[in-house]
């Protein structure tokens, strides 16, 4: 049925040679219809691209450019800060995505029962951070882990610490606060991800389980990890993609320091062309680094996610 | 003991909530506090809120912060969703030879980093400031242009219009409609829920976009409320009572939007992409 009407709208099946006057016009609208967005993206997406790319190989301050050929990328590998850049957006990937990817799978588990109470409550509240502008929630979690801060008070209230901490100041700590704070954004969005994938499987599989003498955690490893499977490789990669390009955060939070302790990329590739002298040619090198990141993480995550299958 | 299990469930929800809710009340609280008070851990309202808000209003620049921010994500979502939808139906509806590929290769500019494309966009611009009045470096038009076309938004409405019975468009042609006039009139009208839930991310995108505007917009006038928030937090004796006040109020509109139209927000959401 649903052909029919495809065919039917279709203006250049038409088979009379009358047709063909207005199905060619009809074609010509479609381009008209895709022109904008066609000349846009190329325009804002894919001629940039094809410019960091050329900038890439070229070398100098401001715009007085020379091309230098593979110069940049070589220097990146004795470039001490963008090596510290690179580990730092690593720790923040194996770190945060993974543990916000478990917490988010947890939340949904517990919030997909029919039988708990307030539940609509509990999914509100926890998607409620993702209403926040990321300068907004930074902003505050500097705050709240300031050395003074309500963290500080809380833990030193509570005798689990005799001081106060140095969040913002210590390496470690600092990577800490950046990843409890992107925890905290992001985890009910990837939970109403999850919660909607579970109401897709049938519940009587868990029945039959049950039946068998599965016990939840068997259910939940067994059933629920696996028919969630595309949607967990969803979600990791769109984490991955964003925790690779992350910026606001680390802007707000920690402007990149103690030293370089919790720069990323993308914020090392702002200050490249932004705060220090701007070498623009050495920025998009290292901008073409994210790019290459993003394809190679990107197809393995694919791989790992169809090998079982 | 399956009691006791659901205890330990309702705990740890309790705590889970209470964790993500803890920053609003505290921006809350302290948007009625004085800076002091806000520092030293203060959990309960104060009388501070006017006075919070006269700084907010009269020193700082706050009313041209609104402003511009309202201005670029008001047509940022105008531009973005007449785009986007053209698109979105030109794809589905039309048999344009070569669309998938097309289509396809659209796709894969999702995948493409802002940082990467910063740099070049940003001598773009630079390159016609001066010549082309309004759209050089530090203009509200480079602060829009770049980020009204994405290939999510075309995506996004391609996948809406396969729900769209396309009987209408034939209809629309017999009675001789336009191709434009069947999209405007019959498409647009039928597609409410769908624009309403693409309205809400791109406004909410273009009222919290943060990197783009930083780099494009320069002077004083052009700020943003991202950029206004990120000088105040980055002052050397920061007013506390201000910032959270500034933190509210830039808060407000998204998680109005949010209470209001959770469905659609919700669905927005889960469509959209982070970052």
């Amino acid at each position: 049925m649903s052909k029919a009407i495809d065919k039917a709208s279709a203006p250049y099946t038409g088979s009379s040679k009358k047709s063909a006057g207005p199905g060619f016009k009809k074609n010509y609208m479609g381009w008209l219809f895709i022109l904008l967005a066609v000349v846009g993206i190329g325009l804002f997406y894919f001629y940039p691209m094809l410019r960091a790319l050329l900038l890439s190989f070229q070398s100098g301050m401001g715009s007085n450019l020379e091309y230098a050929g593979l110069d940049n990328y070589i220097r990146l590998f004795s470039d001490p800060t963008f090596i510290a850049a690179l580990t730092n957006t690593f720790i923040y990937l194996l770190v945060q995505v993974p543990v916000m990817i478990i917490l988010a799978l947890f939340f949904s588990v517990l919030l997909n029962d029919a039988t708990l109470k307030f539940k609509g409550f509990f999914r509100t509240a926890i998607f409620l951070p993702c209403v926040t502008s990321l300068v907004a929630y930074a902003v505050i979690f500097k705050y709240l882990f300031g050395v003074d801060g309500l963290i500080n008070q809380f833990l030193l209230e509570l005798s689990l610490i005799s001081e106060p901490l140095n969040w913002l100041s210590d390496p470690v700590l600092a990577k800490i606060t950046i990843i409890a704070a992107i925890t905290w954004r992001w985890t009910g969005y990837n939970m109403i991800f999850y919660l909607s994938a579970l109401q897709n499987i049938d519940r009587s599989m868990y029945e039959a389980s049950k039946i068998d003498g599965a016990t939840s955690f068997q259910r939940f490893f067994y059933i629920t990890v696996p028919m969630l499977k595309p949607i967990i490789l969803f979600t990791s990669i769109i984490s991955t993609i964003g925790t690779l390009q992350i910026f606001d955060e680390i802007m707000n939070i920690t402007n990149g320091g103690p030293g370089n302790a919790t720069l990323s990329i993308s914020m090392y590739i702002y200050n490249l062309s932004f705060e220090y002298s701007p070498d623009f040619g050495y920025a998009a090198t290292v901008s073409y680094v994210i790019v290459i990141l993003i394809v190679i993480l990107s197809l393995i995550q694919f791989k790992v996610a169809g090998d079982d299958k | 003991m399956r009691k006791l299990k659901r205890i330990g469930v309702y705990i740890f929800l309790s705590i889970a909530s209470l964790v993500s809710i803890f920053p609003f009340l505290w921006m809350i609280v302290s948007m009625t506090n004085k800076s002091v008070d806000v520092t030293q851990g203060r959990l309960l309202p104060g009388s501070y809120l006017f006075e919070n808000l006269t700084v907010l209003f009269d020193s700082v620049n706050m009313v041209t912060a609104l402003v511009n921010s309202t201005i670029i994500a008001l047509i940022t979502t105008f531009l973005t969703l007449l785009i986007g939808s053209l698109a979105g139906y030109g794809f589905e509806i039309y048999r344009t030879p070569g669309k998938d590929r097309i289509f396809n290769i659209l796709l894969l500019s999702m995948m493409i980093p802002f940082a990467a494309i910063m740099i070049p966009l940003y001598r773009m611009f630079g390159g016609v400031s001066g010549t082309i009045p309004f759209l050089g470096i530090d203009t509200l038009a480079a602060a829009i242009l770049p980020t009204v076309i994405t290939a999510f938004f075309i995506f996004f409405f391609r996948q809406n219009t396969k729900m769209f019975a396309k009987e209408l468009v034939e209809a629309g042609r017999i009675d001789g409609l336009s191709e434009l006039g069947i999209f405007f009139r019959v498409y647009l009208p039928t597609m409410k829920t769908t624009y309403a839930a693409a309205a809400i991310i791109a406004f909410m995108n273009s009222w919290n976009n943060y990197l783009w505007p930083l780099v494009v917009l320069q002077s004083p006038e052009n700020q943003t409320i991202p950029l206004l928030i990120s000088n105040l937090g980055a002052g050397y004796s920061p007013d506390y009572g201000v910032i959270m006040t500034a933190i509210v109020i830039a808060t407000l509109p998204t998680a109005l939007v949010f209470f209001i139209m959770q469905r659609h927000f919700v669905e927005g959401m889960m469509g959209s992409m982070k970052g």
